[in-house]
């Protein structure tokens, strides 16, 4: 298990390094640079053409790609992420709020999608192929089809007109002020939670499904086993951990991926930071959070594939 | 499921139909109402998007400044936009850059993850290796990013679009076809192939494809609703289809977010068609995923 431990851990240094020249050369195959796209905003500041070459030089994007890259790979080798091309703010103080409220989003629609998709998945596998199941079918269904951001603005246009209520409009993190703050999040935790919750909810009826035709099942209810036990202590132990693995797969996702979701509740998130970063140009800014996600993501495989032998004695890692 | 058994059960009972057509659209309604639901929204999406010229009301680009966010009317009967434009007129035309943009990434994507698949199945080894390793960097890349860059590198248009969201799809694609693919090739029929001298391109394609095919169908339906919710968010951002083009996405930005209060109906009904119609493409999805192979879980 030590040994396995290890062996996925060193193989994560070729996917990040991997992930790294992807977004390095993506950036630089976009038309622009952060210089450029500084001049369209504020054009009063660049003058000419030497201007603009001296701010390239400030920024160190005069330089060879090759010394480039292994400039930006020697810093995060001390996990040093260096400073916004657009702001000359250190990067990890541009991160650290915005990685706080996109953290607390996404626990909190997990939360919420985790305690509506076990149940739900549970009591259609129940009662396959009865209203209850189509019902719970239709309604997944629904949610997988739902774009996150248009609930979202029902959610806000209803909330005016029935209760005259908007939800606030700026973030405070929740040591501050945890009113404030759940009264904002809760409604994207909502939009995102619905759709999320449908994902489980499928994987769990469908692995329930599976499960309960086992002979073990059936060994359990032929002994006289009550059913709420055998779910509880039988089915859902072994039907349990596909539901854990898309879980965790869309929380990874839900960190970057929440952009049109940030937009529609006026959220500064890491996927309205990342929209910005991309469209400023700010080549630094960019790398460092797609390898903050792209870490984050591995990270949650690894435990994923860590839990499951945890959980599931039959699996043996080499 | 005793899938078989209920199969031919069922060609016993009709054994010699008038019509064999008829009768198996009627049984299918008849075994899967869920997925009869969703292939009729499938149909109906397809209809309005190739009739949109004949059946929209209205000219869906064409402004009508005396009747700017109307409320829906005999007129106007999903009300008018903030530049006087049918809303009903510009979903109806809207269906077609859903439905170009959905059929075009998800074919791109399915086909072109499933070459990737098969032919890293195919060779095994360093081949396979190689591509499972780029498959997880990609895998690993945050999907939103990939897109933007795509449409930043290329522009907007739908052709881009098309692109941008393919990429993603590709490694997803990949991997499950693969692993299919991976018990293909230990089938006597490839053994066979490689034994005449066949050349490996002829093997891949005419002897290990067709039998993936399942999986592929499958990863491809799943991906169109997909698809037509990632085009109406990269829209709904400003990235993907551009103005004064019909797009549901495109649609539920800008005006609808600002005058949502007065004129709901303008954020209301874009984000229905784009629902409906994804909510019909899952369900029809659904059903042929159960049809084709029971076995075969994608979600």
């Amino acid at each position: 298990m030590g040994y396995y431990i290890l062996k996925r851990l060193l193989a994560m240094i070729p996917t990040l390094l991997g992930v790294a020249v992807l977004i390095f050369l993506l950036l630089r195959v976009i038309p622009g640079d952060v210089v450029e796209a500084r001049y369209l905003t504020q054009g009063s500041q660049f003058q000419s053409q030497d201007l603009m070459d001296q701010e390239r030089q400030k920024l160190g994007l005069d330089k060879p790609l090759w010394k480039q890259f292994t400039a930006w790979m020697g810093g995060l080798a001390h996990l040093d992420f260096g400073l916004s091309m657009w702001t000359s703010a250190p990067i990890t103080e541009e991160i650290k709020l915005r990685f706080a409220l996109s953290l607390q989003l996404a626990l909190m629609a997990s939360t919420i999608a985790t305690c509506l998709a076990i149940p739900l998945g549970i009591l259609a596998a129940i009662k396959q192929d009865t209203w209850i199941d189509y019902a719970v079918r239709v309604f997944t269904i629904a949610g997988l089809a739902t774009p996150s951001f248009w609930l979202g603005t029902l959610m806000i246009l209803g909330m005016l007109i029935i209760f005259k209520w908007v939800p606030p409009m700026v973030f405070t993190p929740i040591w501050v002020n945890p009113w404030d703050n759940l009264a904002l999040l809760i409604w994207p935790a909502l939009a995102v939670g619905y759709r999320y919750c449908a994902v489980g909810t499928r994987m769990m009826r469908s692995t329930m499904l599976e499960v309960l035709r086992e002979d073990y099942i059936r060994t359990a209810r032929a002994k006289g086993l009550w059913l709420k036990l055998i779910l509880t202590r039988h089915a859902l132990k072994n039907a349990i951990l596909p539901v854990l693995t898309v879980i965790s797969m869309e929380f990874a996702f839900l960190l970057g991926g929440l952009v049109v979701t940030e937009q529609v509740f006026n959220l500064n998130g890491l996927g309205m930071l990342f929209v910005e970063a991309i469209s400023h140009r700010d080549y630094t800014l960019t790398q460092a959070l797609v390898m903050l996600v792209a870490t984050f993501f591995l990270v949650i495989n690894f435990a994923v594939d860590i839990a499951y032998a945890w959980l599931d004695p039959r699996i043996h890692y080499r | 499921m005793a899938a078989s058994a209920q199969t031919l059960e069922e060609l016993a009972r009709h054994a010699e139909p008038r019509w064999p057509w008829l009768a198996a659209v009627a049984n299918f309604a008849r075994r899967r109402p869920l997925g009869a639901v969703g292939a009729g929204l499938v149909l109906l999406t397809a209809v309005l998007a190739a009739t949109a010229h004949l059946i929209a009301p209205y000219d869906p680009l064409a402004n009508d400044y005396g009747a700017m966010l109307a409320a829906p009317s005999a007129a106007h009967w999903l009300g008018t936009d903030a530049f006087g434009r049918d809303v009903l007129s510009r979903i109806i035309y809207g269906s077609r850059t859903a439905l170009t943009v959905g059929l075009g990434a998800s074919l791109l994507g399915a086909s072109l993850g499933s070459l990737i698949g098969v032919t890293s199945a195919y060779f095994r080894g360093r081949v396979d290796l190689l591509a499972q390793r780029v498959m997880d960097v990609f895998f690993a890349f945050p999907v939103i990013v990939l897109a933007l860059a795509v449409v930043a590198i290329l522009g907007t248009g739908a052709g881009n679009v098309i692109l941008a969201i393919a990429t993603p799809m590709v490694p997803r694609c990949a991997r499950v076809v693969r692993a299919s693919a991976l018990a293909v090739r230990e089938m006597p029929y490839v053994d066979a192939a490689r034994a005449s001298g066949f050349r490996h391109q002829r093997i891949i394609l005419r002897h290990m494809l067709p039998n993936v095919m399942a999986p592929i169908l499958i990863m491809a339906t799943a991906f169109l609703g997909e698809a037509i919710l990632l085009e109406a968010s990269l829209s709904f951002l400003g990235l993907g289809v551009q103005e004064p083009t019909a797009a549901w996405g495109l649609m539920l930005r800008g005006a609808a977010v600002e005058f949502a209060e007065s004129a709901p109906w303008m954020a209301i009904f874009p984000g229905l068609a784009i629902s409906l119609a994804v909510f019909g493409f899952n369900l029809f999805g659904d059903s042929l995923r159960d049809a084709l192979d029971p076995r075969l879980r994608t979600q």
